[in-house]
């Protein structure tokens, strides 16, 4: 084949019809053909000759492409005037035109009419060469261990991973293939910081409670604190594991405490952190041992506030290229289905289940009862037990009572017949029935409350809220914005996602148990920075009882919200991210702040992705 | 600036030509007369070997052992071939060894010899010859009136000085009657024959030759129609032979088709120059296909003139490197086939290196041929280079404070005390292949450098240490919208300037670190200013022209090179329209503008101490500057197409270019003298890297090859395979370990560099026969492959940290 093409080369030369038209265009008549046929062979080899000096021009031109310019150079070198106005980056300008036996290519050149050239306001000036991707690395360089490239960076950099290839729950190695991770680099801290980070750990573990409210409260809110979470991170993982091998259930609940607080600061992110805080906050959950005297001291506390956090990590963080929350789910599950496990892990591992939500409780849990329930009875009913087997198994009873119940409740129908349930769930059937029959009431009870409820909560002006998420812009912050029509109760938020900048968080979160028993732990966390934007916060304080309604209102009492909704667990007054997915279609009545805000960001996207939009030169 | 008052600026100016010199050619141009017999062989065997044999064939005849029945590439050969019956020449030779002229033919010659000089008013020579040829006074007189039919037949035969011998010349002088009326013509070529036939020993890699007398050593041969017949019997011979020859003597393939082809073009047979082309260029090794392209298009005896391709074919001999007893083998062959016509070409045009030994194998053949001119000789890479580094002044590390804050406690003591080794073992003992520290006067420490080098040890304490399991990160400059075609880069040592060449003649510097551009003050501002303030440096930088980017405008036409001086207060570029110009970064004006060569300047660099540069391009010569000189101090000549890229030996005592000719040559920057010549890759070359340690030097073509060669040893030494598209840049990481190398096929590759060296066994015998033995292990050194979405990578950079800085513009 190379052979045929080198015979080829060898032979083209211009037809000599070509050489005719050529005269005849320069006003040569009769051009003979013997003429013809010299001057198209020394024609074609002068072009060719000047094909070859383009090609060097191309060559450290750095391009894949013969252009016109390169032609010019080439002429320019042995001397000739270049070709003018042949000054073309995109295509050949020459028409093709064929007719009267011959065919030509042509150059169109249109009549212009000068004053539409005048008339015409000017073309847009064409982006400047801007240069791309360079503070910002170094600042990664130097600052975040686990750094790769951003996603919209197109080379890749490289990270690797030496021996510490944890479960870095970073989606990007399956998209790109060949990734590395680069090897952990400790990169300082300035002075303050290292004062910062210092002072803040110690009143955080300290014994000075005030003091650890108010480094808590600053981990929760400061917005500067990215440099030091990898140094939060280790610090948590490394407490844990050693406190947990001492019983030092005090610490291990402030540095859950710490956990918690990072969670809530919306200017963190941390996912790139979760291979460090996920380990250590399940084994506050399903540790055998978490206190030294494990009878008397109250860890199921802290297991319950500690399986939250994994609840509230997996709804924040669980990608479908992480999995976090199934590969939880199914650590956990392996464990409760082990007969040898001690109560104390099954404890941790039904309250860690039970806190993902009501279709977890459904599907594991429940199918689950009849074999806890005999477990149970064989500890309380059996004649030797120790002590502690016995309080262990008693709290896992409350606990599976106070989750299964409001489950069941829903998915039931409505006559409870303690007989059917003893037949269906075994020891716990009749228990089971009671905290059920207990939880629809309260239900009913709720539900009738709601409205009163929210109508106290309709006060925040919806202007602010507004003006709030358009400032934040297009990366979907986590800032709250509430919007209440009294007549149908509507959340607004932007878009979910990380906050793109420091906002003041006026977050308020209602936590607290779906279940209706008095006993279950209900926690009010209200956090707030900036108690101008918190007019809500009087509402929240009301009693425990008013709270409950929001839970029937939650999960699907309101016309306004599917039933399928997956937060169940969690009332967020303000904003719940994982609730933008049903309330979205909603956000067309928003005034145009926000719209017009996110179309800015589109343009600016568009700008930087395909600039061959901008690439028509002002001829 | 400080500098040395001594050395390179007062040196006379050196053509870097390796083995001629102006005396050898003024000796030879004038031997001829003084003993008639001696120049009547010297003017044969000119006449045999096409005005090119050199002093070094002489030598190697006398080596040759006197056993050898047919000797080596010596002139009694081609006579004993070409007094041969049956040859296809137009026969009649005289035979050379004859110590007495034939008379008539002599005779016609001779007198136009005379005839030339007397026209030279040269009469003291004329009467020498006379003398000495024993004519008589008055032969001159008839003949001279006579010129119109002697004179030109004479003319026409001496333009074709190869034609062996003077009777063919003489019959053919009535052919070339046509040519008669033009007598003045005659004789300006007859001068040129003249000339070339005592200069050419001395003219092959020089200065360029007419070429109307290069191309006239392709007159007429013998009988067109047989080239084919020649040509296919070579080769079935050559498929004929055992293995182990055939390899070697299939380099002969390349040039004697080359040779054929040209002398039938020459020669106005062009259907049979297309018919012998058609027929035979497939045959050739694909690397070669670049040059048969060009030499397809060329058909005509007047396209020859005035081709750069072709005139570098003649100029320079194809260079071929065989076994004696492949040789021998050949030598048999031809002369039982009586096969005088290729015979002469391998005379004329080639030169055949032989060595003792085995011969070598098709792979190792392939690995070092491809060049335009065939593989380097031997000699050529015999000179002692001093690749060591220069000893690095001492400099006292202040003992400062301010560096603590950054450092940990622990921090100190662990930075100190590797600091303190290294200078200590460097400044202890002088590393033998290192060359003198004056060698070349270098400039003078100024504050601020010894400030930067301060700093530079500071920062590689903090280097990390790469490896094959500790790969580099990699920053991606990207220049987006570049539609003025970005066409250059570069990154100061320091890793804070990034400077872009564009196509549309601009130079662009961006600052990559918070720290602005500024411009010095107008000097009426600056009068103003308190000269003794201890923030003068400061007080000077006009606040208000901080900017992230400045551009620099002045040249008429694509910048095609771009270099920082070491200091950051210089930028260099090299642009289309002939020039390079000196930019200061103070004040952000061009300083200076060199001209010198006359064509697109393809590749200029700062000397790794400054002041001077190098600079190469089109016109194929490499010039070495000084920013205070608007001359050249050194042109380096030797290149036979566009050099294309030029870097600086990491001691500055070198600098070595990368060609369009496929060949890299280093150069000593002392003398001017070529010192290596490497020859390999199949593709112009494009980019070049020095190994920190200078004892490697690292090549990338368009072929997507990257070529390790030891410089001390003047060998290849490994072949990195992997690229699909030219390579625009290579480098080394600061410690050596991992060569990176960025391709138009917009990857980034890592190779483990370290193993490369190391798995090396230069024995003496490789380094004495230059005989390689490529291991073919490119997939084992590469250690990793990054892609760009669409950004080709221009330029790499190793910050002193390790981090290594890419840059490309993307290309949508």
């Amino acid at each position: 084949m190379a052979e045929e093409r080198r015979q080829k080369q060898c032979s083209v030369v211009l037809p000599t019809e070509s050489m005719k038209a050529m005269a005849e265009s320069v006003g040569v008549g009769q051009l003979q053909e013997d003429s013809c046929v010299a001057l198209s062979e020394e024609v074609s080899y002068r072009i060719k000759e000047i094909a070859q000096d383009a090609l060097k021009f191309m060559h450290h031109g750095k391009r894949r492409k013969l252009t016109t310019s390169d032609i010019d150079n080439a002429l320019k070198l042995k001397n000739v005037e270049p070709l003018y106005g042949f000054q073309s980056q995109e295509f050949i300008p020459f028409r093709f035109a064929s007719g009267g036996g011959r065919e030509l290519h042509f150059y169109e050149e249109k009549e212009v009419d000068l004053s539409d050239i005048i008339n015409t306001p000017l073309p847009r000036v064409p982006l400047d060469v801007s240069l791309k991707a360079s503070k910002e690395q170094q600042k990664t360089e130097s600052t975040e261990p686990l750094k790769v490239v951003k996603p919209g960076q197109e080379e890749k950099g490289t990270i690797q991973g030496k021996g510490q290839s944890t479960t870095t729950p970073d989606g990007k190695g399956k998209e790109k293939g060949l990734i590395r991770l680069k090897p952990r680099s400790t990169h300082e801290l300035s002075v303050e910081q290292q004062l910062y980070y210092k002072e803040i750990t110690e009143a955080c573990v300290g014994s000075c409670e005030a003091k650890r409210a108010e480094a808590l409260q600053s981990i929760a809110t400061d917005p500067g604190l990215y440099q030091m979470l990898p140094r939060f991170s280790t610090f948590i993982s490394e407490g844990v594991r050693v406190n947990v091998v001492q019983n030092n259930l005090a610490l291990l609940i402030y540095l859950m405490r710490m956990v918690k607080a990072l969670m809530d600061n919306p200017t963190l992110y941390l996912e790139k952190y979760l291979h460090e805080l996920i380990p250590a906050v399940v084994t506050c959950i399903v540790s055998k041992q978490l206190c030294l005297r494990p009878d008397v001291d109250n860890h199921w506390a802290l297991r319950d506030f500690a399986a939250r956090l994994m609840a509230q990590s997996c709804k924040t963080f669980s990608t479908t290229t992480n999995n976090i929350q199934s590969r939880v789910t199914k650590t956990l599950t392996k464990s409760l289905f082990d007969d040898k496990t001690q109560w104390t892990t099954r404890y941790g591992c039904i309250a860690g289940l039970a806190e993902l939500g009501a279709d977890v409780i459904k599907t594991l849990i429940l199918p689950r009862l009849t074999v806890e329930g005999a477990r149970i009875k064989a500890v309380m009913e059996g004649p030797v037990v120790s002590n502690i087997d016995k309080i262990g198994a008693e709290h896992v009873q409350t606990l599976l009572l106070k989750h299964c119940a409001s489950v069941i409740a829903k998915i039931r129908p409505q006559p409870d017949n303690v007989e059917q349930y003893r037949a269906e769930y075994g020891y716990l059937g009749p228990m089971l029935c009671s905290h059920v029959v207990k939880a629809r009431t309260q239900a009913t009870l709720q539900a009738q409350q709601v409205n009163r409820t929210t109508l106290t909560i309709t006060q925040p002006r919806p202007t602010l809220s507004v003006s709030q998420s358009g400032l934040t812009g297009s990366g979907g912050p986590r800032t709250p914005s509430i919007i209440k029509v009294p007549s149908s109760l509507t959340l607004m938020s932007p878009r979910p996602g990380t906050p793109s900048q420091p906002s003041p968080p006026a977050t308020k979160y209602i936590v607290m148990g779906t279940s209706a028993g008095a006993a279950s732990t209900q926690q009010v966390i209200t956090l707030s920075s900036s108690q101008s934007a918190s007019p809500v916060t009087s509402t929240v304080p009301s009693a425990t009882s008013t709270l409950q309604p929001l839970v029937k209102l939650e999960s699907g009492g309101t016309p306004g919200l599917t039933a399928s909704r997956p937060l169940q667990k969690y009332i967020v007054v303000s904003l719940p991210s994982s609730a933008s997915s049903s309330l979205e279609p909603k956000s067309s009545v928003l005034p145009t702040s926000i719209s017009s805000a996110s179309l800015d960001g589109g343009i600016k996207l568009e700008r930087s992705e395909s600039p061959g939009v901008s690439t028509q030169s002002p001829h | 600036m400080n500098f040395k008052k001594a050395g390179l600026d007062s040196c006379p100016l050196t053509l870097g030509s390796t083995d001629q010199s102006e005396g050898s050619i003024l000796r030879s141009r004038w031997f001829p007369f003084f003993n008639f017999a001696h120049a009547q062989f010297i003017f044969k065997m000119a006449a045999v070997q096409g005005g090119m044999v050199d002093a070094k064939d002489e030598l190697d005849i006398k080596s040759e052992p006197p056993s050898d029945g047919f000797g080596n590439s010596n002139a009694n050969d081609g006579r004993l071939l070409s007094s041969s019956p049956g040859a296809g020449t137009g026969g009649t030779a005289t035979g050379n060894n004859k110590p007495a002229p034939g008379p008539p033919e002599e005779q016609q010659t001779l007198l136009a010899v005379l005839q030339f000089l007397k026209k030279s008013k040269l009469a003291e020579s004329a009467e020498i010859l006379r003398r000495e040829a024993g004519l008589p006074e008055d032969a001159l007189d008839p003949k001279g009136t006579d010129a119109s039919g002697s004179g030109p037949g004479l003319a026409a035969g001496s333009g074709q000085v190869d034609g062996v011998d003077a009777s063919s010349l003489l019959s053919r002088v009535t052919v070339s009657s046509s040519a008669a009326a033009q007598a003045p013509k005659k004789d300006s070529s007859l001068a040129a024959c003249f000339y070339s036939l005592s200069a050419s020993p001395a003219a092959a890699g020089e200065d360029q030759p007419d070429v109307s007398v290069v191309l006239s050593a392709y007159s007429q041969q013998g009988d067109p129609s047989l080239y084919d017949a020649y040509y296919s019997g070579l080769k079935r011979f050559i498929e004929s032979v055992l293995d182990c020859h055939r390899a070697e003597l299939s380099q002969l393939f390349y040039p004697l088709f080359v040779h054929m082809y040209l002398e039938l073009v020459y020669n106005n047979n062009e259907s049979v120059a297309k018919a012998f082309f058609e027929k035979f260029s497939g045959d050739q090794e694909c690397y070669y296909e670049q040059d048969l392209r060009i030499l397809s298009s060329l058909t005509k005896k007047e396209h020859m003139k005035g081709n750069e391709t072709l005139l570098d074919f003649r100029t320079s001999k194809f260079v071929l490197r065989i076994s004696r007893d492949s040789y021998q083998l050949l030598k048999r062959h031809l002369q039982e086939r009586q096969n005088n016509q290729i015979w002469n070409i391998i005379q004329e045009h080639l030169y055949i290196d032989i060595f003792d030994g085995m011969p070598r194998s098709k792979s190792q053949i392939d690995a070092m041929s491809g060049s335009l001119a065939g593989e380097a000789r031997r000699e050529a890479n015999k000179a002692k280079v001093f690749y060591g580094l220069l000893k690095e002044p001492e400099i006292e590390l202040p003992l400062d404070d301010e560096d603590e804050e950054a450092e940990n406690e622990e921090g100190k003591p662990k930075k100190k005390k590797p600091k303190k080794d290294s200078m200590g073992s460097k400044s202890k003992k002088q590393d033998p292949n290192a060359p003198l520290q004056t060698r070349i006067p270098l400039p003078e420490l100024k504050d601020s450098d010894k400030l930067d080098k301060i700093m530079y040890m500071k920062e590689s304490t903090k280097r990390i240490r790469l490896g094959s399991d500790n790969l580099p990160s990699i920053c991606f400059y990207t220049f987006l919208n570049a539609y003025q075609g970005l066409t250059a880069v570069d990154v100061t040592d320091d890793s804070s300037l990034i400077a872009g060449g564009f196509a549309d003649s601009t130079v662009r510097v961006w600052s990559v670190t918070p720290k602005k551009l500024r411009k010095v003050k107008s000097a009426a501002d600056l009068n103003l200013i308190d000269k003794e303030s201890d923030d003068v440096l400061e007080r000077i930088m006009d606040e208000k022209t901080a900017s992230e980017l400045k551009i620099l405008y002045g040249h008429s036409g694509p910048v095609y090179g771009i270099s920082f001086s070491p200091d950051r207060n210089y930028l260099l570029s090299s642009s289309e329209d002939g020039t390079i110009r000196l930019w200061s970064l103070q004040t952000f004006t061009c300083l200076v503008g060199y001209k010198g060569h006359n064509y697109p300047v393809w590749d200029t660099q700062f000397s790794p101490y400054g002041y001077y540069f190098v600079s190469g391009g089109h016109d194929r010569v490499a010039r070495l500057w000084a920013t205070d000189h608007y001359q050249p101090l050194r042109i380096f000549a030797g290149h036979l197409a566009d050099i294309t890229c030029t870097r600086f030996h990491p001691n500055s005592n070198y600098v070595a270019t990368g060609s369009s000719d496929r060949t890299i040559r280093l150069w000593d920057v002392l003398n001017g003298n070529c010192v290596r010549i490497f020859t390999g890759h199949k593709g112009p070359i494009h980019a070049l890297a020095f190994s920190p340690n200078g004892k490697f030097l690292a090549s990338g073509a368009t072929d997507g090859r990257v070529l390790l060669w030891d410089i001390g040893h003047g060998l290849m030494v490994g072949e990195l395979k992997g690229h699909t598209d030219t390579i625009y840049s290579l480098r080394f990481s600061r410690d050596g370990e991992i060569l990176a190398s960025g391709s138009m096929d917009n990857t980034v590759r890592l190779w483990d560099a370290m193993k490369a060296f190391d798995d090396l066994e230069t024995d003496d015998f490789t380094a004495a026969t230059g005989h390689i033995h490529l291991q073919d292990n490119s997939q084992e050194l590469l250690l990793g492959t990054y892609m760009t979405k669409s950004t080709p990578v221009l330029h790499l950079h190793f910050t002193r940290r390790n981090l290594l800085l890419a840059a490309g513009a993307y290309n949508p």
